[in-house]
């Protein structure tokens, strides 16, 4: 499989680095490296094409090659480039003066359409807006329950009109918001193969019917290269105005969102990122670059770290973490935190760099819960005060766990390497996360006050404290090699 | 009509576009020269073959046609048809033919799992067998509704509880009923997820023990459980992230590939198989209930050609 592209860079830069300047052969071998990562992440073969000559002519030019650090340059202009083909700025729908106005979802079958007519409802409600959602979908199975249902946990009305005729039911629908008084309806039309030609037919007539001023086309971001004539085909019928790219919470690169770009030219608006009514988000060009070229994404890590909403790190923790003087209460809140973002593996994977660091080996999340089943065998005093477990104390908790001594011995010793991990860190208080309490200087500025909902794991564990009983204990369960108790090591290697 | 026609027509349009790319290739070279290679390499991956799988495919395929001496471009594209063909892994039997046999259908959110457990419970009545469906899809909205449609069209009892339970306890108790009325087709959606999700995956992995569990305390006749990765044809390289996933996680049995129907090409089904060795079982070619047909490597691979 594929290793990261930042990763692979590095490596032929790094050959790079000693000669100081680049050569046409090597921004030839980065531009190859950038071309498989564009078609891995599904952007198309054409546009990959334009793409990758259009970059090399600008990492040509002379003050790139002969800067002093030609490679990172030319990660840059590749990076600026794809930012600027998604789109500089962000693109806001306009509301017209017409009660009701009316959007229109398209897409073909399985995109997400009902469920994102739900979240877009869910969010317009949220910004004042007074949304009616209307299934016009008529023809799968249950699209109208299914729609009523999501309306009714987020407590938004539902017009299924006769559930026959999708043009009668939209416009039906324009009517109906002006006697619920609502401003704007959202109609979720049926999933359609753009070759169909019955079925383009029915989505004009819809849109002749209720003139919408926004049509959105829900676009799976998992789609591969025949996106590019499916969205051809339907900004030439319907002529959508802009694109919610769903699924997005999977590791699919979406490089659809670039092909969609270059083809129409139409904006991606939102992005669709969860199970959660809240997981629609604006579209960031910038991250759906890095996503694309599969770069780290740091940014979205720690707004994920921030918006989660059981991260929380007490002040008496977060001032002992500062000293390096955690206890195992900490070790566990620290590992349940760490969990809560996806676990070592994915932390270090949106660092730069952090692919290569976890190149080494897989890290094993499972090895963590094996740790947190010796702890929970400590009494609350070993646990506050790590220095009590001698011989005969880490005997009796390797019995009540289950394991041998030497997994407790490794346990202390891990323990130890971390707190000395956190020494070299020196770690300052306010770098560490803390409950949402602002502080001067860094964090505002970082954001500008962005606060976007980010998607939550459907299931799970509570607030708080973890829920042990959720982890799988003395398996493998998250973790995908054997024991590994080095991945800590890695995550101490890589602050060094 | 024949089958193979029937299954032509349903990849026509696929056919259509990838005969029109190669053909192109045949009228502007027939001879087998640098750029006939290169429409070739788009070709392939514009049907999302993927690049390493596109790369392997035409190196081979170069070596080979220079050791054959291959006369002309139509002779080359023959034996790509082969070695397409040949990357599929093979069943040994239509696990849909057992009697009896226990299905389960994954995949990701809207990949057609519903659709597809509706299919094949019309064509198992069709075929004079005891279907019974169960709806371990306790998540979506209307999932259960969506099924019990398909259910009554198919005229087949289905197994159901409230949205929101447990799917492994509807799992158990869709065996239960399945060993009480001696159902010998016994197919199980589950609810959509993304393989990247550890909790679902964990959810999805309990399910298919729970299943697995049950069905081997069923007495009389032993009750083998299978499980199907449904896939959509349109899905690009991150179908394979998601078989990966979904197979390790689960031991899958066999893939699904639907919607092909539009222009999408379903490459990514080749290098699914080809990598976890796993046989496509059926493929989805339409809405209609018999849209849902056998798959046969050669055909596939001849009809995407459009030889």
């Amino acid at each position: 499989m594929f290793e990261n592209l930042s990763n692979r860079l590095q490596n032929i830069f790094s050959g790079m680095r000693s000669k100081g300047r680049l050569t046409e052969a090597d921004v030839d071998a980065a531009m190859r490296e950038i071309r498989l990562a564009l078609l891995e992440a599904d952007v198309n073969f054409k546009v990959v094409k334009e793409f990758v000559a259009s970059s090399k002519a600008k990492a040509l030019e002379s003050e790139v090659l002969e800067s002093l650090t030609p490679a990172h340059n030319v990660i840059a202009i590749v990076l600026d480039e794809l930012t600027a083909l998604l789109g500089t700025e962000a693109v806001k729908i306009q509301f017209s003066p017409r009660i009701p106005n009316a959007w229109m979802l398209v897409g073909l079958q399985g995109s997400g359409k009902t469920t994102a007519a739900a979240k877009l409802a869910y969010r317009l409600k949220k910004q004042g807006h007074s949304p009616l959602l209307v299934a016009a979908d008529v023809y799968r199975p249950a699209a109208a329950e299914q729609l009523e249902a999501l309306g009714r946990e987020l407590d938004i009305r539902v017009f299924r009109g006769d559930g026959r005729d999708p043009v009668g039911i939209a416009r039906a629908s324009l009517q109906e918001a002006v006697d619920k008084l609502c401003d704007l309806v959202i109609i979720d039309t049926a999933g359609r193969l753009h070759v169909d030609e019955e079925m383009m037919a029915e989505a004009e007539a819809i849109r002749d019917a209720v003139e919408p001023e926004s049509i959105l086309m829900v676009v799976d971001a998992m789609t591969g290269q025949d996106i590019v004539g499916v969205v051809e085909a339907f900004a030439q019928r319907v002529d959508f105005d802009g694109v919610i790219m769903s699924k997005l919470d999977g590791d699919a690169r979406g490089g659809g969102a670039l092909s969609i770009r270059a083809v129409t030219g139409k904006p991606i608006l939102y992005t669709s990122e969860g199970e959660k009514p809240s997981s629609l988000a604006e579209f960031y060009p910038d991250r759906m670059a890095r996503r694309i070229l599969g770069m780290g994404d740091v940014v979205t890590l720690i707004e994920k770290a921030q918006e989660e909403a059981t991260l929380e790190i007490e002040e008496a923790e977060a001032e002992r973490l500062a000293r390096a003087e955690l206890n195992f209460d900490d070790f566990v809140t620290i590992n349940t935190q760490v969990r809560k973002l996806g676990g070592v593996g994915s932390l270090l994977k949106a660092l730069p760099g952090g692919e290569k660091a976890l190149s080494g080996g897989q890290v094993d999340e499972g090895a963590m819960d094996r740790m947190i089943v010796i702890i929970d065998s400590m009494t609350a005093e070993e646990r506050a005060r790590p220095s009590l477990l001698n011989g005969p104390r880490r005997a009796r908790i390797a019995k009540g766990a289950g394991v041998e001594v030497s997994a407790v011995n490794q346990l202390v010793k891990q323990y130890e390497s971390m707190r000395k991990m956190l020494k070299q860190m020196n770690l300052g208080a306010d770098q560490v996360v803390k409950k949402q309490r602002p502080r001067k200087g860094k964090k505002g500025k970082k954001h500008k006050g962005k606060q976007q909902a980010l998607p939550k794991a459907r299931g799970g564990g509570g607030k708080g404290m973890p829920d042990l009983s959720s982890l799988g204990l003395g398996g493998k369960a998250g973790g995908k090699g054997g024991l590994n108790l080095s991945g800590l090591k890695n995550l101490e290697d890589m602050f060094k | 009509m024949s089958w193979f026609e029937r299954l032509s027509e349903g990849l026509s349009r696929t056919r259509q576009q990838m005969k029109e790319s190669l053909n192109l290739l045949l009228d502007r070279s027939p001879e087998v020269d640098e750029s006939f290679w290169d429409n070739l390499e788009e070709a392939l991956i514009v049907s999302d073959f993927g690049a390493p799988a596109t790369d392997t495919i035409l190196a081979e395929l170069r070596d080979e046609s220079t050791r054959k001496a291959l006369p002309d471009a139509s002779s080359v594209l023959a034996l790509l048809t082969e070695k397409i063909a040949a990357r599929f892994a093979t069943a040994e039997q239509d696990l849909f033919e057992l009697c009896p046999v226990c299905v389960l259908f994954v995949g990701i959110n809207g990949s057609g799992k519903t659709t597809t457990v509706g299919k094949l419970a019309k064509a198992g009545v069709q075929q004079g067998r005891k279907v019974l469906v169960g709806s371990a899809d306790t998540f979506r909205a209307a999932a259960i509704e969506q099924l019990d449609i398909w259910a009554e069209r198919a005229g087949v009892p289905v197994i159901k509880r409230e949205r929101g339970a447990d799917p492994a306890s509807v799992a158990f108790e869709v065996v239960e009923a399945a060993e009480r009325d001696n159902a010998d087709l016994v197919l199980i959606d589950t609810a959509g997820r993304l393989h990247s999700s550890d909790d679902l995956m964990r959810e999805l992995a309990k399910v298919v023990s729970v299943t697995r569990k049950r069905a081997a305390a069923v007495k009389l006749k032993p009750l083998p459980v299978k499980v199907v990765l449904v896939l959509d044809a349109t899905t690009g390289q991150n179908g394979l992230a998601q078989a990966r996933e979904f197979n390790a996680r689960l031991d899958l049995d066999g893939i699904i590939l639907t919607k092909l129907d539009g222009t999408a090409k379903g490459g990514i089904a080749v290098a699914v198989s080809e990598e976890l060795d796993l046989p496509l079982l059926r493929i989805g070619v339409g809405e209609q209930i018999d849209d849902l047909r056998a798959f046969d490597a050669q055909d596939f691979s001849r009809a995407l050609i459009g030889e």
